[in-house]
């Protein structure tokens, strides 16, 4: 037991060489380690969370997260309701990304289900998930910037995400927690008009990232508080099984929508943006900030070739189910691409129309288990710039 | 490799330490409780297999017993595989593979939290998700939410 603890999992993690008070060389100043309580909330409000941080002066020596503000037990909601009846609750769990989240767990049931998804679904729902990882970043970027104290790019982000918001409310009629896409199907089809707007909205959208990097990526502050600061090494990374963005960051070219594609993602042309250390080390705030700014122009092309290839009419509703009861004991664990990262879900039917058991493995959940690690070595002031770097949400982790 | 390959490599190198191979929507191996580290060092280190990463850890709580589920993934083998352990409703306990792959101490704590597993050898086993002082495991079948919690009455 105790050998397989110490010869297992041993990943060095780079710190910054940073001056501590004990290597002073002076016997008479003693040093002793502070604890100061970050939140429940603080850690500039991305949710309510609690950082208990032991200080050596400015220098982080430890950073314990504490979580679960939020736990509302969606795990044993989900046991006591019929299985399209869960979406909604999969909303609140990563609200910035519903759309996606939705995706994931209506992927989930159909597998078990063994059902076929009409071809205008496939395309609606894609344009959808897409257009709400758009929305997802460019908060990410926005209260980034807001974090490390520029607040233009945050109105400039919310103005795009506002048109993003329009085009989802004209579909469906809310502009967050859409319960839009069900088992089967989606709740509403493309309302008239929809598709010129979107491609309007996609046009425009192209020049904006020009004016985000202007105005925030590659601004000396900017760059200054980001760059080299929360080195993420490619080992800790999979030790710690974090994905998505974060894990793009550092350099490992993997994305479920190219490598393992599921829905129709298969159909379409677009990159997988990676970081290249193009600030000095490679897997640092600045890369994985990079890697969102970038995946919002592909997610763009992604949804442009879906309208293109938008297949016309049917019943978007054709295939839902009446009554969703999958075969007794099937189970299976389905990830999906969230803009955070892989969210998994494992689903184990009892064959009756509720589910035995959801199980949500949240992206956010395994990179908060990692931040311990890259904010040792910092000063305090670093550790906001890595919090918003890996750009978690407290809805989803504490679920 | 297939499941039915990592299954038959599994079953050559650890015998009655590995049970059975279930054919589902998605296949899974069920191992005895007490020899999942081991299973797992060897999974993760051995070059054909090189599951480098736990994808998933969750409890579930059957009629009989208490079930462990490791969904592991290959980044480099581009395979995976589920694993099932099997541990008593009373007093389970599972030894800990937070030594193989770091994220399984969040993990680990939170299946401690939701169905009162505990893991040996664990570094940090706290509740991570409820108060450190609530009652009862909320994810078991027979779970009744305490009436009080400081004094408060827990609204259900």
């Amino acid at each position: 037991m105790a050998e397989i603890s110490r010869g297992a999992a041993d990943v060095t993690v780079e710190r910054p060489g940073l001056p501590r008070v004990a290597d002073m060389g002076d016997d008479n100043l003693n040093s002793e380690l502070m604890t100061i309580n970050m939140g429940p909330q603080h850690p500039s409000t991305h949710g309510v969370l609690r950082l208990e941080i032991k200080t050596d002066g400015e220098i982080v020596e430890e950073a314990k997260p504490h979580i679960g503000y939020l736990h509302r037990c969606f795990e044993k909601h989900a046991e006591n309701l019929p299985y399209p009846q869960v979406i909604p609750f999969t909303d609140r769990m990563d609200y910035l990304a519903a759309m996606n989240n939705n995706m994931g767990y209506v992927l989930a049931v159909e597998k078990l289900l063994g059902l076929e998804i009409p071809e205008r679904v496939e395309y609606i729902r894609i344009i959808m998930c897409e257009l709400n990882r758009i929305a997802s970043h460019l908060v990410s970027f926005g209260t980034y910037g807001m974090d490390i104290g520029a607040f233009t790019p945050f109105l400039f982000a919310f103005r795009e995400r506002e048109d993003i918001f329009d085009l989802f409310e004209m579909t469906c009629g809310a502009r967050m927690l859409y319960n839009y896409i069900w088992v089967g199907g989606v709740s509403h089809d493309l309302p008239p008009g929809f598709i010129e707007r979107c491609r309007h909205f996609l046009a425009a959208f192209k020049g904006k990232l020009n004016e985000y990097n202007e105005l925030l990526t590659y601004n000396k502050i900017f760059i200054a508080r980001t760059a080299k600061v929360g080195v993420l090494s490619r080992e800790l990374a999979y030790s710690h099984n974090i994905t998505g963005p974060n894990l793009r960051g550092c350099g490992v070219k993997w994305d479920l929508r190219r490598d393992e594609p599921y829905s129709i993602y298969d159909r379409f042309e677009f990159d997988v943006p990676v970081g290249m250390g193009e600030m000095g080390t490679l897997g640092d705030c600045w890369d994985r900030y990079m890697v969102r700014i970038r995946e919002m122009e592909q997610s763009a092309r992604i949804v442009s070739q879906a309208l293109d290839q938008l297949p016309e009419g049917g019943d978007v509703q054709a295939a839902v189910p009446r009554n969703v009861r999958p075969p007794k004991d099937a189970e299976c664990y389905v990830r999906s691409e969230n803009p955070r990262g892989e969210l998994g879900i494992y689903v184990i039917s009892d064959g009756s129309n509720v589910p035995y058991r959801v199980r949500v493995k949240s992206p956010c959940f395994t990179v908060m288990s990692v931040f311990d690690e890259l904010a040792r070595g910092h000063y305090l002031a670093d550790i906001i710039a890595i919090i918003g770097s890996i750009d978690i949400v407290l809805g989803e982790i504490d679920r | 490799m297939t499941p039915q390959e990592i299954y038959d490599r599994l079953k050559t190198k650890f015998a009655d330490q590995v049970l059975d191979l279930t054919q589902n929507v998605d296949p899974f191996i069920r191992v005895r409780a007490d020899a999942i580290a081991e299973i797992g060092l060897y999974l993760r280190d051995d070059e054909a297999m090189g599951f480098e990463s736990l994808m998933c850890l969750s409890g579930v709580d059957y009629p009989e017993h208490l079930t462990l589920v490791y969904h592991l993934f290959s980044t480099s083998c581009r395979h995976k595989i589920t694993l099932k352990a099997d541990v008593g409703r009373d007093g389970p306990r599972v030894p800990t593979v937070e030594g193989i792959w770091r994220v399984a101490n969040w993990h680990e704590r939170e299946t401690y939290d939701m169905f009162g597993i505990v893991f040996d050898g664990h570094s940090d086993l706290r509740r991570i998700l409820c108060p450190d002082d609530w009652e009862g495991w909320p994810l078991r079948k027979d779970y009744q939410v305490q009436e009080f919690y400081r004094g408060i009455r827990v609204e259900v």
